[in-house]
């Protein structure tokens, strides 16, 4: 037999995530589902804001139906929190099997189990860490990114990455800026460091500030899904 | 679960390799898979020996696999540790601040062709 070559293809580098990514928004999209993968520290205010945030949506439209699927550490206190809310909300926990982060393939069975072809808007409260699941793209259309105010205005300096990925950033807690030595310019500025295009919202679940701002943006994405 | 999806994806990519370096045929391409990527090696195997037969360059070319370690950082300790023993929990100082640092890799590392 001849003699081999050796071709170098280091180049051609992908990973497996990316594909199953692809698929999970086909079939989103195929659903006419909007996905939301929402990343934040702990206790930064995703599940308030989630609660608030869907109250808001069925007001606006009684009949939008909506999926939670629940990553965080708490998952099971905050499913049930979910649950209350009645209506055309539905959720499930995922569990990530001590991932630290949700990845594409997790969001794909979870789809699958959940069932989630009528959907309007699928929420996914990613693993509350800030460095994991900046990496990971799940295949959601849409990465919000909350930082709330006690976290500090220095956090997009801490932890690049997951600024640079988000399409909105969502300061959260803002009622609680007089006793934090926050800096509204301050905050604002390192994000744009890291990401010139992302949309930047203040808001208070606790008070509503900022929140008609928040689900008008949000609404006008499900118009265009 | 996805294997065969990755599987058509690895042969165009070496189909396009191929192509480049202006070779027809391929005896062999080289995969570095990580530990914790979820790819299962046997069942790939047993779909690139279905696929390949698809695409003339690659009909004859065996798949290899090198592993690459899962390696978790744990930003509390800033050491190390292996992610499949220990998983989230750094074993060090029992912190999850801990993040897979390798381990989540699937790429082409080389094709061999016949000498010209
Ligand atoms: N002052 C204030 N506290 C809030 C606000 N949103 C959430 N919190 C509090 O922050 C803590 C963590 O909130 P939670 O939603 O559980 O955070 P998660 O871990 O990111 O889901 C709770 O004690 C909330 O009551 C807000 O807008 N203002
Ligand atoms: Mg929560
Ligand atoms: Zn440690």
């Amino acid at each position: 037999m001849a003699n081999v070559r050796i071709i170098d293809v280091h180049q051609g580098v992908f990973e497996a995530n990316d594909l199953v990514a692809a698929e999970v928004r086909a079939i989103n999209k195929n659903n006419g589902t909007f996905m939301l993968n929402v990343m934040a520290s702990p206790g930064s205010g995703k599940t308030t804001l989630l609660m608030a945030t869907l109250k808001e949506l069925i007001k606006i439209n009684p009949e939008i139906k909506i999926g939670v699927m629940e990553a965080d550490i708490d998952a099971s206190v905050d499913a049930e929190k979910i649950a209350t809310l009645g209506g055309n909300v539905r959720s499930i926990q995922v569990h990530t099997g001590g991932e630290c982060a949700m990845d594409a393939q997790m969001a794909l069975e979870a789809i699958n189990e959940f069932d989630t072809k009528d959907l309007d808007l699928l929420i996914l409260e990613n693993v509350g860490n800030l460095v994991c699941p900046a990496e990971t793209d799940t295949g959601a259309d849409c990465k919000v990114v909350l930082l709330s105010v006690p976290e500090g205005d220095d956090k997009p300096l801490k932890y690049p990455l997951m600024f640079e990925v988000a399409n909105i950033v969502l300061i959260t807690k803002i009622d609680t800026m007089s006793f934090f030595n926050f800096d509204r310019e301050a905050v604002v500025k390192n994000i744009r460091m890291r990401n010139p295009n992302a949309s930047i919202i203040f808001l208070s679940a606790k008070t509503g500030e900022g929140m008609t701002e928040w689900t008008n943006y949000l609404v006008s994405k499900l118009i265009t899904a | 679960m996805h294997e065969l999806g990755v599987v058509f994806y690895v042969i165009k990519d070496v189909a396009n390799v191929a192509v480049e370096n202006k070779v027809s045929t391929v005896n062999s391409v080289t995969l570095e898979i990580g530990e914790v990527s979820g790819i299962v090696h046997d069942y790939l195997i047993d779909c690139w020996n279905w696929a390949r037969k698809k695409e003339p360059c690659v009909e004859n070319a065996e798949l290899k696999i090198e592993t690459i370690d899962a390696v978790t950082f744990c930003e509390n300790c800033e050491k190390n540790y292996p992610t499949v023993a220990y998983g989230k929990i750094c074993p060090h100082c029992g912190s999850d601040k801990t993040y897979l640092v390798t381990g989540n890799e699937f790429m082409i590392k080389e094709i061999a062709v016949p000498e010209d």
